[in-house]
């Protein structure tokens, strides 16, 4: 049996009288790529933060399973969050060099003689060449790539994506998918917010639609594109609904 | 004139920065904790002690001599100490003077880091005491200028240091006490030399902290 990683049950976040999410019950198992789909505002930033544990919902619950520990926002210890890296939807690096940037999950976590690791990461996401750049200089699509370069680094259990690649021309979204399948073959769950559902089915094992906060589909990727059980899902992928 | 700087007025030079470099090292082991606490914690009552905190930047220096004048003297509540017309009494006075400012400066450039910065070093792992130690460190060329800001306050204030310091010669005597005096006496030539004398330091100060900037990365 796969280990469960996420478990929820009827999660409900709400800003002020609105509902912006409703979960009655999701559940991911190890080593799945979620991907989590749904037109702008529909409230996939908000799962993703949840998910992290950076906030606990309004009502309901959300527990991360990890080494037999049951982990929710309010008992995370920080041992508990560095299983877990996230990439946020507009990423704020700190006003040090593209290099220092990738090297911070590893220093705050004591270690040092990482070197190696983090030429690696900037290589992965060709950002070598701006290694020694001040992270306030980068235009947009190169911080988003330091900002997926910083959470890989730290290999991470559990890998959040909050629309990595909004911001990159194709031969760059592309270099990020293919890290992205790379952590799937090395069994890191990996949960991906995406605005493009070509790159859901392409990486996901597992695609969920979101829409006005409600989880509209829940199913595996060929089943999501091809017999989905909502017919807003359909209308969705056919781009009926799309913006 | 500057060149034929005598033993007297190098003293005097000597006690200028003495008086600056200590009340300037007070003020910003209070004001840096306390601006950062300001800016990051949750408490009632914020925008008041906020207000305080930029009143307290606009203190009139010669009032703030006037209080600690009448603390100090022998019928105040800390006359027993013997501070008056002392350096102590100066610094005290510097002290009272410039951290408000470092902390007005500390809690205003903490407060413009990315807020959303907090949350993505934690996603990446940092503790709580890393999370501020990464916001300080995003504010540091505001830092930066509170400290040149609290230096040019401090070494040019003459009204509270003339009040407690007394000017007295060989002992409380600073370049701006002293320039007043050679100024009042028709030594312009002696005046203007100390006056130079005090831009001079100004002007080394403030190029080693801007070279220090220079090598915590360029400020945009
Ligand atoms: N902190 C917040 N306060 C109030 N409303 C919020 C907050 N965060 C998100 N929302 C609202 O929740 C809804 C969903 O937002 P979000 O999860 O960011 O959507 P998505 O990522 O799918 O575009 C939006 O209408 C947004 O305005
Ligand atoms: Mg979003």
């Amino acid at each position: 049996m796969i280990p469960l990683v996420y478990a929820l049950r009827d999660v409900k976040q709400t800003y002020g009288p609105r509902t912006v999410l409703n979960v009655p019950s999701l559940a991911v198992e190890e080593g799945e790529v979620v991907s989590i789909v749904g037109p702008s505002g529909a409230g996939k930033s908000t799962l993703l933060r949840l998910l992290a544990l950076l906030q606990p919902p309004s009502s309901g619950a959300i527990s991360l399973h990890l080494d037999r520990r049951i982990i929710t926002a309010a008992n995370a210890t920080t041992a508990d969050r560095r299983q877990m890296a996230m990439v946020f939807q507009r990423p704020v690096l700190l006003s040090r060099s593209a290099y220092d940037n990738v090297a911070y999950g590893l220093r705050v976590r004591g270690e040092r003689d990482a070197d190696d690791r983090i030429r690696e990461a900037l290589a992965a996401v060709s950002m070598s060449e701006l290694a020694g750049a001040d992270a306030r200089t980068l235009s947009g699509g190169e911080a988003q790539r330091i900002a997926v370069a910083r959470a890989l680094v730290v290999q991470p259990r559990v890998l959040l994506l909050d629309e990595p690649t909004a911001n990159l021309d194709m031969g760059t979204a592309r270099l990020i998918e293919d890290l992205i399948a790379t952590q799937r073959s090395a069994g890191t769950t990996v949960i991906l917010v995406t605005h493009n559902i070509f790159q859901a089915r392409r990486l996901a094992t597992r695609v969920l639609l979101l829409m006005e906060g409600d989880l509209v589909e829940n199913a595996l990727t060929r089943q999501f594109f091809e017999s989905p059980r909502d017919p807003r899902t359909a209308a969705f992928v056919a781009g009926d609904l799309n913006y | 004139m500057i060149t034929s700087l005598d033993a007297e007025v190098l003293a005097i030079a000597g006690r200028s920065l003495q008086v600056t470099v200590s009340a300037l090292a007070i003020s910003v082991a209070i004001g840096i904790p306390a601006g950062a606490w300001l800016a990051l914690a949750h408490l009632p009552g914020k925008r008041l002690l906020t207000t305080v905190v930029y009143t307290g930047m606009g203190l009139p220096p010669v009032v703030v001599g006037l209080v600690v004048y009448l603390m100090l003297s022998r019928a105040g509540p800390l006359g027993s100490l013997g501070w008056l017309f002392t350096v102590r009494a100066m610094v005290l006075a510097q002290v009272i003077i410039a951290t408000p400012l470092i902390v007005g400066v500390t809690m205003s450039s903490v407060l413009a880091v990315d807020p959303s910065l907090r949350e993505q070093v934690r996603a990446l792992g940092a503790t709580p005491v890393q999370e501020t130690l990464a916001q300080l460190f995003e504010a540091r060329f505001g830092l930066l200028v509170g400290l040149v800001a609290g230096f040019g306050s401090i070494i040019s204030e003459v009204g509270a240091v003339m009040l407690v310091g007394g000017n007295i010669e060989g002992r409380t005597r600073v370049l701006t006490t002293a320039i007043v005096l050679e100024t009042r006496k028709g030594n312009f030539d002696l005046g203007l030399a100390l006056g130079i004398i005090l831009l001079a330091l100004a002007f080394v100060t403030n190029l080693a902290m801007v070279m220090a900037q220079g090598r915590v990365g360029n400020p945009r």
